[in-house]
């Protein structure tokens, strides 16, 4: 690799709670994001994807331990962050009807983080950052409920960046879209990542969307990193944990060859 | 085993709700004939697979209205049919399953006290006779401790074990017809093909036929013998699923088209241009 790591992650331990009914979320997951490029984080529900990408943005519970180091171009992340800092990672969720306040405009969504973070021409700033993700300046004086699920998550996307982050931390954006907006969200994320020369950590169950959208991937199960790889390792099929290729086989649909004696689950 | 006449006739299937603004169709003009097979229905969200779905076992919201030309079940015409009539078929005959297990288990019952409860329903039978039917049925669907599940109550069950116990609770009348919508979105990948293959299992077992409602073409297509395309109320295209990737429909081609694949190239994916001419 010739490019620097825009995001490392190095033996990150998440735990919840103390003593015996201590959780480890997370548990000694390392893996480097090159600047500008796309990194997957792959798991089932409980996996610990999610924490990871977290506690990169710095919103875990104050409950929540960690150990081990995570950078940011290099520099430190700790828990506590200035707001130079905070600006530079931005995250986008994965329910465009829970992450925008219900009783504030278009207008107010986008323009006050620019207006937390010192920026100036607001008014400027709201309608180009609106024209990025493609909805008109009409949309600035609409409430969230007006909006489409496509709509909203472009909504979210635009606040995101109005800020200039270098790194936005994306947890599954597209798996409560219908897969015809899906594909527009996709293809609008791709643009702007080359437009701003971003870098995208994106949190997903699906391995076609990550394959899609990624240039390397970790695929987490009960908290550890089982395999990183590139895209290209699971394009062509060779990639070596168990659990892994079962994910993989699982994407590609139902086969009754499977059928009659389902594992037993434990 | 296999029966000549159709287990189900939809023709000319219309679902209406009145809202405050006017009546909203929400089903238009769907017909259908159901064999003793594995049917998808497959729309985004909008398109009225839900409401084809519930229209049939008479369980739309109150302000939903249902007509059609003919509406039959094994003979049993669906629009005359009394309260009664209906409410014996629903949960007996045709059964249905639901995407996520925690709303659609009761709370405060515990697994056990509720197949047994639809076990006494549904066939009359004692008690202990019940309660033994009700753990082979749990061991039937691959849970490994029956007796446990049994007592366990339901926020204490995992999303896939949570919609195998729905799954030996709808088995438990021997429905000739069971409706599943999107009874494994809510699971993981892995675990979702673990209860497909055990859905497919007990279909095979017990000839009976499934109306499967779902937004994964993909899915539906490797899992079901014949998959409906709806859009926007209607049904666009009906395909053998093995013809999927031969579908002539606009729009079921952008479906398919648009959808990110794990071998693509990662470059842009092809949206879907929505022609008002679907709309006929």
């Amino acid at each position: 690799m010739n490019r620097a790591p825009a995001i490392e992650v190095a033996g990150l331990d998440v735990a919840f709670g103390r003593g015996r009914r201590a959780f480890r979320a997370v548990r000694d997951a390392s893996f480097s994001v090159t600047a500008g490029s796309s990194f997957g984080l792959v798991g089932e529900s409980g996996s610990g994807k999610t924490t990871v990408l977290r506690a990169l943005a710095g919103l875990l519970p104050p409950a929540a331990r960690l150990r081990g180091e995570l950078r940011l171009h290099g520099g430190l992340l700790r828990p506590a962050r200035s707001r130079a800092l905070r600006r530079r990672l931005q995250l986008v969720f994965q329910d465009p009807y829970g992450s925008l306040h219900p009783r504030h405009t278009v207008d107010r969504i986008l323009s006050e983080p620019a207006r937390v973070h010192g920026f100036d021409s607001i008014d400027r700033r709201t309608v180009a950052a609106l024209a990025d993700v493609g909805l008109d300046p009409s949309f600035r004086f609409r409430f969230p409920h007006q909006l489409s699920g496509g709509q909203r998550q472009r909504i979210a996307i635009a606040r995101a960046l109005i800020i200039e982050p270098a790194v936005v931390l994306l947890d599954e954006p597209t798996s409560a879209l219908d897969v015809s907006v899906q594909a527009e969200i996709l293809n609008l994320l791709q643009r702007l990542r080359r437009e701003y020369a971003l870098t995208f950590v994106l949190v997903s169950h699906d391995l076609a969307v990550v394959s899609h959208m990624c240039e390397a991937l970790a695929v987490m199960r009960a908290g550890e990193v089982v395999e990183t790889v590139s895209v290209d390792a699971l394009r062509a099929d060779t990639l070596q944990h168990r659990y892994s290729r079962q994910l993989l086989q699982a994407a590609q649909g139902y086969r009754s060859t499977a059928a009659g004696m389902p594992p037993a689950e434990r | 085993m296999m029966r000549r006449d159709p287990l189900l006739i939809v023709d000319g299937l219309r679902v209406t709700f009145d809202t405050p603004r006017g009546p909203v169709v929400a089903v238009r003009d769907v017909n259908f004939v159901l064999g003793r097979e594995k049917l998808g229905i497959v729309g985004e969200s909008g398109s009225g697979k839900s409401q084809t779905g519930r229209a049939l076992l008479g369980l739309l919201a109150r302000n939903g209205r249902v007509a059609a030309r003919r509406l039959s079940f094994d003979g049993v015409d669906l629009l005359r049919a009394g309260e009664a009539e209906r409410r014996a078929l629903r949960g007996g005959r045709i059964a249905m399953i639901l995407q996520d297990p925690k709303y659609s288990l009761n709370p405060v019952m515990t697994v056990g006290e509720q197949i047994v409860e639809a076990f006494r329903v549904h066939a009359n039978v004692s008690r202990r006779e019940a309660r033994l039917r009700a753990l082979a049925m749990l061991e039937a669907v691959h849970i490994r401790e029956p007796g446990y599940v049994f007592d366990a109550w339901p926020h204490e069950l995992s999303g896939g074990m949570g919609q195998r116990v729905m799954i030996a609770m709808m088995m438990v009348p021997e429905p000739d017809l069971l409706i599943a919508d999107e009874p494994t979105s809510a699971l993981d990948v892995t675990v979702r093909l673990q209860v497909l293959a055990l859905l497919d299992d007990m279909l095979a077992r017990r000839g009976a036929a499934l109306i499967f409602i779902s937004h994964d073409l993909n899915l539906v297509g490797s899992f079901c013998d014949r998959v409906l395309v709806m859009y926007a109320g209607r049904v666009v295209e009906t395909l053998r699923a093995n013809e999927l990737r031969s579908a002539r429909h606009p729009y079921t081609r952008g479906l398919l088209a648009c959808q990110p694949r794990v071998d693509g190239d990662g470059s842009d994916l092809p949206t879907l241009d929505r022609d008002p001419a679907w709309l006929r």
